[in-house]
Protein backbone atom coordinates (compact mmCIF):
# COMPACT_ATOMS: atom_id res chain seq x y z
CA UNK A 1 0.00 0.00 0.00
CA UNK A 2 2.17 2.74 0.94
CA UNK A 3 4.34 1.46 -1.48
CA UNK A 4 1.86 2.24 -4.42
CA UNK A 5 1.15 5.53 -3.01
CA UNK A 6 4.43 6.84 -2.49
CA UNK A 7 5.35 5.54 -5.68
CA UNK A 8 6.13 9.48 -7.71
CA UNK A 9 6.76 11.50 -4.72
CA UNK A 10 10.55 12.62 -4.75
CA UNK A 11 13.26 10.51 -2.97
CA UNK A 12 13.08 12.96 0.28
CA UNK A 13 9.71 12.27 0.68
CA UNK A 14 10.55 9.07 0.02
CA UNK A 15 12.41 8.39 2.87
CA UNK A 16 10.77 10.68 5.47
CA UNK A 17 7.01 8.23 5.07
CA UNK A 18 10.12 5.09 5.32
CA UNK A 19 11.78 6.93 8.48
CA UNK A 20 8.07 7.47 10.13
CA UNK A 21 6.25 4.18 9.43
CA UNK A 22 9.48 2.49 11.38
CA UNK A 23 8.89 5.25 13.98
CA UNK A 24 5.49 3.86 14.29
CA UNK A 25 6.34 0.31 14.24
CA UNK A 26 8.62 0.97 17.01
CA UNK A 27 6.66 2.79 19.22
CA UNK A 28 3.51 -0.11 18.18
CA UNK A 29 6.36 -2.68 19.64
CA UNK A 30 6.93 -0.84 22.82
CA UNK A 31 2.99 -0.33 23.56
CA UNK A 32 2.48 -4.17 22.93
CA UNK A 33 5.08 -5.35 24.88
CA UNK A 34 4.73 -2.85 27.95
CA UNK A 35 1.19 -3.30 27.70
CA UNK A 36 1.39 -7.26 27.18
CA UNK A 37 3.97 -7.89 29.94
CA UNK A 38 1.46 -5.75 32.21
CA UNK A 39 -1.78 -8.29 31.53
CA UNK A 40 -0.17 -11.48 30.94
CA UNK A 41 1.93 -11.03 34.16
CA UNK A 42 -0.57 -11.58 36.77
CA UNK A 43 -2.36 -14.59 34.38
CA UNK A 44 1.48 -15.91 34.24
CA UNK A 45 1.74 -15.92 38.08
CA UNK A 46 -1.53 -17.14 38.59
CA UNK A 47 -0.27 -20.57 36.66
CA UNK A 48 2.70 -20.23 38.60
CA UNK A 49 1.06 -20.06 41.87
CA UNK A 50 -1.40 -22.77 40.99
CA UNK A 51 1.47 -25.47 39.85
CA UNK A 52 3.61 -24.72 42.96
CA UNK A 53 4.61 -27.70 44.81
CA UNK A 54 6.15 -28.86 48.00
CA UNK A 55 9.62 -27.77 47.84
CA UNK A 56 9.68 -25.55 44.98
CA UNK A 57 9.16 -28.37 42.23
CA UNK A 58 6.31 -28.35 39.61
CA UNK A 59 3.21 -29.89 40.47
CA UNK A 60 -0.21 -30.56 39.16
CA UNK A 61 -2.17 -31.07 41.73
CA UNK A 62 -4.54 -28.55 42.18
CA UNK A 63 -5.75 -28.58 38.36
CA UNK A 64 -6.26 -32.51 38.35
CA UNK A 65 -8.33 -32.14 41.66
CA UNK A 66 -9.79 -29.03 40.10
CA UNK A 67 -11.18 -31.57 36.86
CA UNK A 68 -12.58 -34.31 39.16
CA UNK A 69 -15.71 -33.97 39.71
CA UNK A 70 -16.24 -36.82 42.58
CA UNK A 71 -13.27 -35.83 44.44
CA UNK A 72 -14.00 -31.60 43.85
CA UNK A 73 -17.19 -32.23 45.36
CA UNK A 74 -16.01 -34.42 48.40
CA UNK A 75 -13.01 -31.73 49.01
CA UNK A 76 -14.35 -28.46 48.51
CA UNK A 77 -18.65 -28.59 48.66
CA UNK A 78 -18.90 -25.15 48.58
CA UNK A 79 -17.04 -24.83 45.34
CA UNK A 80 -19.27 -27.14 43.88
CA UNK A 81 -22.26 -26.27 44.82
CA UNK A 82 -21.16 -22.81 43.66
CA UNK A 83 -20.25 -24.29 39.90
CA UNK A 84 -23.45 -26.14 39.72
CA UNK A 85 -25.38 -23.04 40.73
CA UNK A 86 -23.75 -21.07 38.13
CA UNK A 87 -24.28 -23.29 35.44
CA UNK A 88 -28.29 -23.14 36.21
CA UNK A 89 -28.41 -19.88 36.84
CA UNK A 90 -26.39 -19.46 33.10
CA UNK A 91 -29.42 -21.53 31.46
CA UNK A 92 -32.16 -20.05 33.33
CA UNK A 93 -30.66 -16.37 32.49
CA UNK A 94 -30.18 -17.14 28.70
CA UNK A 95 -33.60 -18.49 28.16
CA UNK A 96 -35.41 -15.92 30.43
CA UNK A 97 -33.85 -12.73 28.48
CA UNK A 98 -34.28 -14.72 24.99
CA UNK A 99 -38.12 -15.26 26.12
CA UNK A 100 -39.00 -11.96 27.50
CA UNK A 101 -36.28 -9.70 25.29
CA UNK A 102 -36.82 -11.06 21.50
CA UNK A 103 -40.69 -11.32 21.13
CA UNK A 104 -40.90 -7.81 22.61
CA UNK A 105 -38.29 -5.70 20.51
CA UNK A 106 -39.44 -7.56 17.79
CA UNK A 107 -43.20 -6.70 18.36
CA UNK A 108 -42.49 -3.25 19.25
CA UNK A 109 -40.57 -2.68 15.41
CA UNK A 110 -43.59 -4.26 13.98
CA UNK A 111 -46.71 -3.14 15.93
CA UNK A 112 -45.71 -0.27 18.24
CA UNK A 113 -43.02 1.38 17.11
CA UNK A 114 -43.72 4.80 19.58
CA UNK A 115 -42.92 2.69 22.38
CA UNK A 116 -39.46 1.80 20.77
CA UNK A 117 -37.51 4.39 22.52
CA UNK A 118 -39.20 3.72 25.81
CA UNK A 119 -38.01 0.02 25.64
CA UNK A 120 -34.71 0.98 25.02
CA UNK A 121 -34.17 3.68 27.85
CA UNK A 122 -35.81 0.73 30.45
CA UNK A 123 -33.49 -1.51 28.50
CA UNK A 124 -30.84 0.91 29.09
CA UNK A 125 -31.09 1.98 32.40
CA UNK A 126 -29.44 -0.75 34.59
CA UNK A 127 -25.84 1.49 32.76
CA UNK A 128 -26.56 3.79 35.38
CA UNK A 129 -27.46 2.38 38.18
CA UNK A 130 -24.42 0.21 39.55
CA UNK A 131 -24.74 -3.31 40.88
CA UNK A 132 -24.63 -2.38 43.98
CA UNK A 133 -27.97 0.22 44.60
CA UNK A 134 -29.80 -2.28 42.54
CA UNK A 135 -29.01 -5.06 45.41
CA UNK A 136 -29.76 -2.49 48.03
CA UNK A 137 -33.52 -2.17 46.52
CA UNK A 138 -33.76 -5.46 45.44
CA UNK A 139 -33.58 -6.67 49.11
CA UNK A 140 -37.18 -6.34 49.97
CA UNK A 141 -38.21 -7.78 46.24
CA UNK A 142 -36.37 -10.70 47.04
CA UNK A 143 -37.97 -10.73 50.38
CA UNK A 144 -40.86 -12.01 48.37
CA UNK A 145 -39.45 -14.02 45.83
CA UNK A 146 -37.82 -16.31 49.10
CA UNK A 147 -41.74 -16.18 49.54
CA UNK A 148 -43.67 -17.45 47.02
CA UNK A 149 -40.22 -19.51 45.06
CA UNK A 150 -37.49 -20.81 47.90
CA UNK A 151 -34.36 -19.57 49.03
CA UNK A 152 -32.54 -21.14 46.08
CA UNK A 153 -29.55 -19.46 44.65
CA UNK A 154 -31.35 -20.32 40.91
CA UNK A 155 -34.03 -17.06 41.86
CA UNK A 156 -30.59 -14.74 41.15
CA UNK A 157 -31.77 -15.25 37.87
CA UNK A 158 -34.30 -12.60 38.16
CA UNK A 159 -32.07 -9.87 38.87
CA UNK A 160 -29.59 -11.45 36.09
CA UNK A 161 -31.70 -11.12 33.93
CA UNK A 162 -32.03 -7.18 34.45
CA UNK A 163 -28.17 -6.68 34.95
CA UNK A 164 -27.89 -8.25 30.99
CA UNK A 165 -30.58 -6.16 29.51
CA UNK A 166 -28.15 -3.59 28.52
CA UNK A 167 -25.83 -5.92 26.63
CA UNK A 168 -28.74 -8.45 24.96
CA UNK A 169 -30.90 -5.58 23.76
CA UNK A 170 -28.03 -3.31 22.16
CA UNK A 171 -27.17 -6.76 20.80
CA UNK A 172 -30.61 -7.94 19.44
CA UNK A 173 -31.56 -4.11 18.37
CA UNK A 174 -28.63 -4.57 16.23
CA UNK A 175 -29.18 -7.38 14.61
CA UNK A 176 -32.47 -6.46 13.57
CA UNK A 177 -31.77 -3.24 12.08
CA UNK A 178 -29.50 -5.32 9.71
CA UNK A 179 -32.81 -6.63 8.44
CA UNK A 180 -35.96 -5.33 6.95
CA UNK A 181 -38.08 -6.59 9.75
CA UNK A 182 -41.06 -4.80 8.16
CA UNK A 183 -41.11 -6.31 4.88
CA UNK A 184 -40.26 -9.77 5.84
CA UNK A 185 -43.03 -9.78 8.26
CA UNK A 186 -45.70 -8.55 5.72
CA UNK A 187 -43.96 -11.27 3.19
CA UNK A 188 -45.15 -13.83 5.78
CA UNK A 189 -48.02 -12.12 6.96
CA UNK A 190 -49.51 -11.65 3.58
CA UNK A 191 -48.85 -15.70 2.71
CA UNK A 192 -51.20 -16.24 5.75
CA UNK A 193 -48.62 -17.18 8.47
CA UNK A 194 -49.63 -15.72 11.68
CA UNK A 195 -47.75 -14.04 14.42
CA UNK A 196 -46.40 -17.08 16.09
CA UNK A 197 -45.07 -18.23 12.83
CA UNK A 198 -43.84 -15.04 11.82
CA UNK A 199 -41.49 -14.38 14.98
CA UNK A 200 -40.19 -18.05 15.45
CA UNK A 201 -39.95 -19.76 11.72
CA UNK A 202 -39.21 -15.79 9.45
CA UNK A 203 -37.76 -12.96 11.70
CA UNK A 204 -35.12 -15.26 14.28
CA UNK A 205 -33.57 -17.16 11.84
CA UNK A 206 -32.26 -14.09 10.33
CA UNK A 207 -31.29 -12.41 13.34
CA UNK A 208 -30.10 -15.90 14.46
CA UNK A 209 -26.37 -14.10 15.24
CA UNK A 210 -27.46 -11.93 16.78
CA UNK A 211 -29.38 -14.02 19.51
CA UNK A 212 -26.22 -15.77 19.60
CA UNK A 213 -24.11 -12.53 20.94
CA UNK A 214 -26.54 -12.00 23.30
CA UNK A 215 -26.48 -14.93 24.51
CA UNK A 216 -22.58 -15.21 24.91
CA UNK A 217 -22.48 -11.85 26.63
CA UNK A 218 -25.32 -13.03 28.87
CA UNK A 219 -23.19 -16.02 29.72
CA UNK A 220 -19.89 -13.83 30.24
CA UNK A 221 -21.63 -11.98 32.82
CA UNK A 222 -23.57 -14.53 34.70
CA UNK A 223 -20.49 -16.44 35.07
CA UNK A 224 -18.49 -13.03 36.46
CA UNK A 225 -21.58 -11.97 38.72
CA UNK A 226 -20.92 -11.56 42.67
CA UNK A 227 -22.32 -8.60 44.48
CA UNK A 228 -26.04 -9.42 44.04
CA UNK A 229 -25.33 -12.84 44.92
CA UNK A 230 -23.33 -12.38 47.63
CA UNK A 231 -25.07 -9.48 49.49
CA UNK A 232 -28.43 -11.78 48.89
CA UNK A 233 -26.43 -14.56 50.88
CA UNK A 234 -27.16 -16.82 47.81
CA UNK A 235 -24.54 -19.06 46.25
CA UNK A 236 -22.36 -18.64 42.88
CA UNK A 237 -19.21 -19.37 41.30
CA UNK A 238 -17.82 -15.89 42.27
CA UNK A 239 -19.07 -16.30 46.05
CA UNK A 240 -17.68 -19.34 45.97
CA UNK A 241 -14.46 -18.46 44.94
CA UNK A 242 -14.05 -15.46 47.05
CA UNK A 243 -15.09 -17.80 50.01
CA UNK A 244 -12.69 -20.36 49.10
CA UNK A 245 -9.61 -17.50 49.07
CA UNK A 246 -9.94 -17.60 52.74
CA UNK A 247 -8.80 -21.19 53.29
CA UNK A 248 -7.22 -22.86 50.39
CA UNK A 249 -5.90 -20.02 48.14
CA UNK A 250 -4.30 -22.10 45.91
CA UNK A 251 -7.67 -24.00 44.86
CA UNK A 252 -9.63 -20.46 44.81
CA UNK A 253 -6.42 -18.88 41.95
CA UNK A 254 -7.01 -21.91 40.27
CA UNK A 255 -10.81 -21.81 40.01
CA UNK A 256 -10.82 -17.96 38.86
CA UNK A 257 -8.15 -18.60 36.31
CA UNK A 258 -10.01 -21.47 34.50
CA UNK A 259 -12.91 -19.35 34.76
CA UNK A 260 -10.94 -16.16 33.14
CA UNK A 261 -9.63 -18.90 29.99
CA UNK A 262 -13.76 -20.28 29.71
CA UNK A 263 -14.85 -16.57 29.26
CA UNK A 264 -11.90 -15.78 26.78
CA UNK A 265 -12.81 -18.72 25.14
CA UNK A 266 -16.51 -17.71 24.95
CA UNK A 267 -15.92 -14.56 23.46
CA UNK A 268 -13.37 -15.51 21.18
CA UNK A 269 -16.58 -17.70 20.08
CA UNK A 270 -18.26 -14.49 20.04
CA UNK A 271 -16.13 -12.69 17.48
CA UNK A 272 -16.03 -15.20 15.17
CA UNK A 273 -19.62 -15.47 15.11
CA UNK A 274 -19.55 -11.12 14.93
CA UNK A 275 -16.93 -11.86 12.52
CA UNK A 276 -19.47 -13.82 9.83
CA UNK A 277 -22.24 -12.21 10.82
CA UNK A 278 -20.40 -9.10 9.12
CA UNK A 279 -19.01 -11.21 5.99
CA UNK A 280 -22.83 -12.44 4.94
CA UNK A 281 -23.85 -8.83 3.34
CA UNK A 282 -21.16 -8.78 1.45
CA UNK A 283 -21.27 -11.96 -0.42
CA UNK A 284 -24.70 -10.58 -0.81
CA UNK A 285 -23.82 -7.58 -2.93
CA UNK A 286 -21.29 -9.18 -5.14
CA UNK B 1 -47.62 2.47 10.41
CA UNK B 2 -49.01 0.30 12.41
CA UNK B 3 -52.06 -0.22 9.91
CA UNK B 4 -49.61 -1.11 7.46
CA UNK B 5 -49.33 -4.25 9.10
CA UNK B 6 -52.79 -4.86 10.69
CA UNK B 7 -56.04 -5.73 8.91
CA UNK B 8 -57.08 -2.76 6.40
CA UNK B 9 -58.48 0.21 8.56
CA UNK B 10 -62.52 0.75 7.85
CA UNK B 11 -63.52 4.03 8.02
CA UNK B 12 -62.55 6.00 10.66
CA UNK B 13 -66.85 7.29 10.58
CA UNK B 14 -67.53 4.06 11.64
CA UNK B 15 -68.37 3.38 15.03
CA UNK B 16 -67.37 0.06 14.98
CA UNK B 17 -64.43 0.25 12.97
CA UNK B 18 -63.27 2.57 15.41
CA UNK B 19 -64.06 0.05 17.83
CA UNK B 20 -62.07 -2.76 16.36
CA UNK B 21 -58.96 -0.74 15.79
CA UNK B 22 -58.85 0.32 19.47
CA UNK B 23 -59.18 -3.43 20.35
CA UNK B 24 -56.19 -4.18 18.06
CA UNK B 25 -54.43 -1.25 19.30
CA UNK B 26 -54.97 -3.11 23.26
CA UNK B 27 -53.88 -6.15 21.58
CA UNK B 28 -50.73 -5.16 20.57
CA UNK B 29 -50.11 -3.67 23.67
CA UNK B 30 -50.60 -7.38 25.61
CA UNK B 31 -47.76 -8.35 23.45
CA UNK B 32 -45.40 -6.32 25.36
CA UNK B 33 -47.08 -6.91 29.21
CA UNK B 34 -44.56 -9.76 30.13
CA UNK B 35 -41.49 -7.26 29.65
CA UNK B 36 -42.88 -4.39 31.43
CA UNK B 37 -44.22 -6.83 34.18
CA UNK B 38 -40.90 -8.06 34.81
CA UNK B 39 -39.20 -4.71 34.34
CA UNK B 40 -41.11 -2.55 37.09
CA UNK B 41 -41.04 -5.72 39.65
CA UNK B 42 -37.38 -6.00 39.03
CA UNK B 43 -35.84 -3.01 38.09
CA UNK B 44 -38.29 -0.01 38.67
CA UNK B 45 -39.62 -1.48 42.35
CA UNK B 46 -35.98 -2.18 43.83
CA UNK B 47 -35.45 2.13 41.97
CA UNK B 48 -37.85 3.34 43.72
CA UNK B 49 -37.22 1.62 46.99
CA UNK B 50 -33.88 2.85 47.04
CA UNK B 51 -35.32 6.70 46.41
CA UNK B 52 -38.14 6.77 48.95
CA UNK B 53 -36.11 4.84 51.18
CA UNK B 54 -33.76 7.49 51.37
CA UNK B 55 -36.28 10.01 52.37
CA UNK B 56 -37.70 7.45 54.83
CA UNK B 57 -36.93 7.37 58.72
CA UNK B 58 -36.85 4.59 61.14
CA UNK B 59 -40.76 5.00 62.41
CA UNK B 60 -42.08 5.39 58.37
CA UNK B 61 -42.09 9.22 58.16
CA UNK B 62 -40.25 10.79 55.86
CA UNK B 63 -37.02 12.56 56.74
CA UNK B 64 -33.94 14.47 55.24
CA UNK B 65 -32.06 12.88 58.75
CA UNK B 66 -30.46 9.94 56.35
CA UNK B 67 -29.23 12.08 53.36
CA UNK B 68 -28.56 14.84 56.10
CA UNK B 69 -26.32 11.98 57.23
CA UNK B 70 -24.35 11.74 54.18
CA UNK B 71 -22.44 14.91 55.52
CA UNK B 72 -20.99 12.64 57.94
CA UNK B 73 -17.63 12.65 58.13
CA UNK B 74 -16.65 8.59 57.18
CA UNK B 75 -19.34 9.01 54.62
CA UNK B 76 -18.00 12.55 52.76
CA UNK B 77 -14.15 10.59 52.90
CA UNK B 78 -15.90 7.27 51.40
CA UNK B 79 -16.95 8.96 48.67
CA UNK B 80 -14.00 11.59 48.09
CA UNK B 81 -11.56 8.33 47.70
CA UNK B 82 -14.49 7.01 45.64
CA UNK B 83 -14.07 9.91 43.13
CA UNK B 84 -10.05 10.14 43.54
CA UNK B 85 -9.99 6.45 42.69
CA UNK B 86 -12.28 6.47 39.98
CA UNK B 87 -10.74 9.23 38.82
CA UNK B 88 -7.04 8.01 38.52
CA UNK B 89 -7.94 4.49 36.97
CA UNK B 90 -10.54 5.99 34.28
CA UNK B 91 -7.09 8.46 33.45
CA UNK B 92 -4.19 5.96 33.63
CA UNK B 93 -6.85 3.52 32.16
CA UNK B 94 -8.06 5.89 29.35
CA UNK B 95 -4.77 7.01 28.20
CA UNK B 96 -2.86 3.39 28.00
CA UNK B 97 -6.60 1.93 26.73
CA UNK B 98 -6.02 5.00 24.24
CA UNK B 99 -2.51 3.99 23.21
CA UNK B 100 -3.61 0.42 22.63
CA UNK B 101 -6.12 0.92 20.66
CA UNK B 102 -4.69 3.18 18.43
CA UNK B 103 -1.90 0.59 17.99
CA UNK B 104 -5.25 -2.23 17.14
CA UNK B 105 -6.47 0.06 14.91
CA UNK B 106 -2.99 0.22 12.72
CA UNK B 107 -2.90 -3.36 12.82
CA UNK B 108 -3.70 -5.67 10.42
CA UNK B 109 -7.75 -5.59 9.50
CA UNK B 110 -9.35 -8.60 10.94
CA UNK B 111 -5.89 -10.09 12.02
CA UNK B 112 -5.59 -11.95 14.69
CA UNK B 113 -4.06 -9.70 17.11
CA UNK B 114 -7.05 -7.26 16.89
CA UNK B 115 -9.16 -10.15 17.43
CA UNK B 116 -7.71 -11.79 20.08
CA UNK B 117 -6.68 -8.37 22.30
CA UNK B 118 -10.53 -7.53 21.81
CA UNK B 119 -11.99 -10.94 22.96
CA UNK B 120 -9.49 -10.44 25.96
CA UNK B 121 -10.73 -7.28 26.85
CA UNK B 122 -14.18 -7.93 26.90
CA UNK B 123 -13.05 -10.50 29.68
CA UNK B 124 -11.18 -8.28 31.79
CA UNK B 125 -13.11 -5.10 31.49
CA UNK B 126 -16.39 -6.94 32.47
CA UNK B 127 -15.62 -10.62 33.93
CA UNK B 128 -13.22 -8.89 36.47
CA UNK B 129 -13.92 -8.68 39.89
CA UNK B 130 -13.09 -11.33 42.22
CA UNK B 131 -10.84 -13.44 39.90
CA UNK B 132 -8.84 -10.28 39.04
CA UNK B 133 -8.72 -10.03 42.46
CA UNK B 134 -7.17 -13.06 43.57
CA UNK B 135 -4.79 -12.58 39.70
CA UNK B 136 -3.47 -10.16 41.85
CA UNK B 137 -3.06 -11.66 45.26
CA UNK B 138 -1.11 -14.68 43.30
CA UNK B 139 1.20 -12.09 41.86
CA UNK B 140 2.23 -9.55 44.37
CA UNK B 141 0.39 -11.01 47.47
CA UNK B 142 3.15 -11.95 50.43
CA UNK B 143 3.34 -15.46 48.56
CA UNK B 144 3.27 -13.96 44.79
CA UNK B 145 5.07 -14.55 42.08
CA UNK B 146 6.71 -11.46 41.42
CA UNK B 147 6.81 -10.68 45.05
CA UNK B 148 9.02 -14.10 45.34
CA UNK B 149 11.29 -13.20 42.91
CA UNK B 150 12.03 -9.71 43.50
CA UNK B 151 13.44 -10.76 46.70
CA UNK B 152 15.15 -13.59 46.10
CA UNK B 153 16.72 -12.82 43.00
CA UNK B 154 17.11 -8.81 43.67
CA UNK B 155 16.69 -8.41 47.12
CA UNK B 156 13.57 -6.31 46.76
CA UNK B 157 11.01 -5.99 49.31
CA UNK B 158 8.04 -4.22 47.85
CA UNK B 159 6.46 -4.38 51.07
CA UNK B 160 8.99 -2.66 52.94
CA UNK B 161 6.61 0.46 53.62
CA UNK B 162 3.77 -2.12 54.42
CA UNK B 163 1.51 -4.30 52.55
CA UNK B 164 -0.22 -2.01 50.07
CA UNK B 165 -2.50 -4.40 47.67
CA UNK B 166 -5.09 -4.68 50.46
CA UNK B 167 -5.55 -0.76 50.59
CA UNK B 168 -5.96 1.82 47.86
CA UNK B 169 -2.88 1.99 46.06
CA UNK B 170 -4.18 -2.03 45.37
CA UNK B 171 -6.72 -0.98 44.44
CA UNK B 172 -5.80 1.75 41.99
CA UNK B 173 -3.72 -1.01 40.62
CA UNK B 174 -6.26 -4.12 39.94
CA UNK B 175 -9.02 -1.18 38.82
CA UNK B 176 -6.39 0.01 36.03
CA UNK B 177 -5.89 -3.82 35.29
CA UNK B 178 -9.86 -3.93 34.09
CA UNK B 179 -10.18 0.05 32.96
CA UNK B 180 -7.65 -0.13 30.37
CA UNK B 181 -9.61 -3.08 28.44
CA UNK B 182 -12.92 -1.28 29.21
CA UNK B 183 -11.14 1.77 27.22
CA UNK B 184 -10.26 -0.37 24.24
CA UNK B 185 -13.72 -1.69 23.42
CA UNK B 186 -15.11 1.81 24.03
CA UNK B 187 -12.75 3.84 22.57
CA UNK B 188 -11.61 1.33 19.21
CA UNK B 189 -15.18 2.44 17.54
CA UNK B 190 -14.12 6.66 17.60
CA UNK B 191 -10.49 5.44 16.36
CA UNK B 192 -12.14 3.46 13.66
CA UNK B 193 -13.77 6.26 12.03
CA UNK B 194 -10.56 8.50 11.47
CA UNK B 195 -9.77 8.29 7.75
CA UNK B 196 -6.54 7.83 7.04
CA UNK B 197 -7.78 10.52 3.66
CA UNK B 198 -7.87 13.32 6.35
CA UNK B 199 -3.84 12.31 7.08
CA UNK B 200 -3.21 12.46 3.39
CA UNK B 201 -4.84 15.35 3.23
CA UNK B 202 -2.82 17.30 6.30
CA UNK B 203 0.10 15.87 4.49
CA UNK B 204 -0.42 16.81 0.86
CA UNK B 205 -0.91 20.78 2.50
CA UNK B 206 2.49 20.31 4.25
CA UNK B 207 1.36 19.54 7.90
CA UNK B 208 4.02 17.59 10.15
CA UNK B 209 2.65 14.29 12.36
CA UNK B 210 2.77 16.83 15.12
CA UNK B 211 0.33 19.66 13.24
CA UNK B 212 -1.80 15.94 12.15
CA UNK B 213 -2.10 15.41 16.10
CA UNK B 214 -2.56 18.73 17.13
CA UNK B 215 -5.08 20.30 14.35
CA UNK B 216 -6.77 17.19 13.02
CA UNK B 217 -7.45 14.27 14.84
CA UNK B 218 -6.60 15.34 18.20
CA UNK B 219 -9.63 17.77 17.86
CA UNK B 220 -11.86 15.51 15.94
CA UNK B 221 -11.68 12.74 18.98
CA UNK B 222 -11.43 14.66 22.03
CA UNK B 223 -15.17 14.26 22.31
CA UNK B 224 -14.74 10.56 21.99
CA UNK B 225 -11.74 10.45 24.28
CA UNK B 226 -13.19 12.60 27.39
CA UNK B 227 -16.80 10.54 26.62
CA UNK B 228 -14.88 7.66 26.81
CA UNK B 229 -12.98 8.99 30.30
CA UNK B 230 -16.22 9.88 32.07
CA UNK B 231 -17.68 5.93 31.23
CA UNK B 232 -14.26 4.51 32.78
CA UNK B 233 -15.36 6.83 35.90
CA UNK B 234 -18.80 5.88 35.96
CA UNK B 235 -17.05 1.75 35.90
CA UNK B 236 -15.07 2.24 38.50
CA UNK B 237 -17.48 4.18 40.08
CA UNK B 238 -19.57 1.57 40.31
CA UNK B 239 -17.09 -1.60 40.81
CA UNK B 240 -17.46 -3.14 44.25
CA UNK B 241 -16.32 -7.02 43.34
CA UNK B 242 -13.04 -6.14 43.29
CA UNK B 243 -12.83 -4.21 46.33
CA UNK B 244 -15.02 -6.67 47.85
CA UNK B 245 -13.07 -9.45 47.28
CA UNK B 246 -9.60 -7.56 48.21
CA UNK B 247 -10.16 -5.10 51.05
CA UNK B 248 -11.11 -7.07 54.21
CA UNK B 249 -10.07 -4.09 56.78
CA UNK B 250 -12.36 -1.09 57.08
CA UNK B 251 -14.53 0.47 54.36
CA UNK B 252 -12.73 3.09 52.24
CA UNK B 253 -14.75 3.44 49.74
CA UNK B 254 -18.23 4.08 49.04
CA UNK B 255 -19.70 0.12 47.86
CA UNK B 256 -17.72 -0.96 51.22
CA UNK B 257 -19.96 1.36 53.11
CA UNK B 258 -22.96 0.47 51.76
CA UNK B 259 -22.19 -3.12 52.22
CA UNK B 260 -21.08 -2.60 55.71
CA UNK B 261 -24.59 -0.93 56.35
CA UNK B 262 -26.38 -3.71 54.53
CA UNK B 263 -24.47 -6.47 56.68
CA UNK B 264 -23.73 -5.28 60.18
CA UNK B 265 -26.70 -5.15 62.45
CA UNK B 266 -28.52 -2.28 62.02
CA UNK B 267 -27.17 1.06 63.96
CA UNK B 268 -30.75 2.72 65.64
CA UNK B 269 -32.07 5.51 63.79
CA UNK B 270 -29.36 4.82 60.64
CA UNK B 271 -31.82 1.50 58.87
CA UNK B 272 -32.31 3.59 55.81
CA UNK B 273 -28.67 5.16 55.55
CA UNK B 274 -27.36 2.39 52.84
CA UNK B 275 -30.17 3.69 50.61
CA UNK B 276 -29.44 7.29 50.83
CA UNK B 277 -25.55 6.47 50.24
CA UNK B 278 -26.87 4.17 47.19
CA UNK B 279 -28.97 7.49 46.12
CA UNK B 280 -26.02 9.34 46.63
CA UNK B 281 -24.09 7.41 44.30
CA UNK B 282 -26.45 7.05 41.42
CA UNK B 283 -26.80 10.68 41.62
CA UNK B 284 -23.12 11.18 40.81
CA UNK B 285 -23.59 7.81 37.77
CA UNK B 286 -26.15 9.67 36.86
CA UNK B 287 -24.50 12.83 36.00
CA UNK B 288 -21.37 11.40 34.86
CA UNK B 289 -23.38 9.16 32.40
CA UNK B 290 -25.57 12.48 31.14
CA UNK B 291 -22.12 14.07 30.10
CA UNK B 292 -21.20 11.00 28.84
CA UNK B 293 -24.53 11.10 26.56
CA UNK B 294 -23.37 14.48 25.35
CA UNK B 295 -20.07 14.04 24.18
CA UNK B 296 -21.69 10.69 22.65
CA UNK B 297 -23.70 12.67 20.55
CA UNK B 298 -20.53 14.84 19.39
CA UNK B 299 -18.56 12.34 18.66
CA UNK B 300 -21.56 10.47 16.21
CA UNK B 301 -21.79 13.43 14.01
CA UNK B 302 -18.05 13.69 13.62
CA UNK B 303 -16.93 10.33 12.95
CA UNK B 304 -20.15 8.60 12.70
Amino acid sequence: MAGLATGGLPPRRQGLMRRRARRQRAFRWVVVTVLGVFFLLPLLAMLEFTTRGAGGRLSFDTWRLLFDWGRLRATYPDLSVGITDSAGLVVLTVLLMLVLLVPTVIWVRLRLPRLRRVVEFICLLPLTIPAIVLVVGLAPVYAWVTYFLGGSSLTLTFAYTILVLPYAYRAIDAGLSSIDVRTLAEAARGLGAGWGTVMWRVVLPNIRSAVMSAAFLTVALVLGEFTIASLLNRSNLQVAINLLGKSSAGMSVAVSLAALVLAFVLLMLLSLVGGRRRGIPKENNS
Amino acid sequence: MAAVVTRPAEPASDNRGRLSRVLTRGRSLLGVVPFFAFVAVFLAVPTLEVTIGAFTGDDGQPTLSNVGALMNGYIVDAFISSILLSAVTAVLGAVFGALLAYVLVTAKEGGLLRRVVTAASGVLAQFGGVTLAFAFMATIGLPGFVTLFLRDNFGINIYSGGVWLYEMPGLVLVYTYFQIPLMVIVFLPALDGVRPQWREATESLGGSTWQYWRRVAGPLLAPAFLGSTLLLFANAFSAYATAAALVSQGSPIVPLQIRSALTSEVVLGQQNLGKAMALGMVVVVAVVMWLYALLQRRTAKWLG
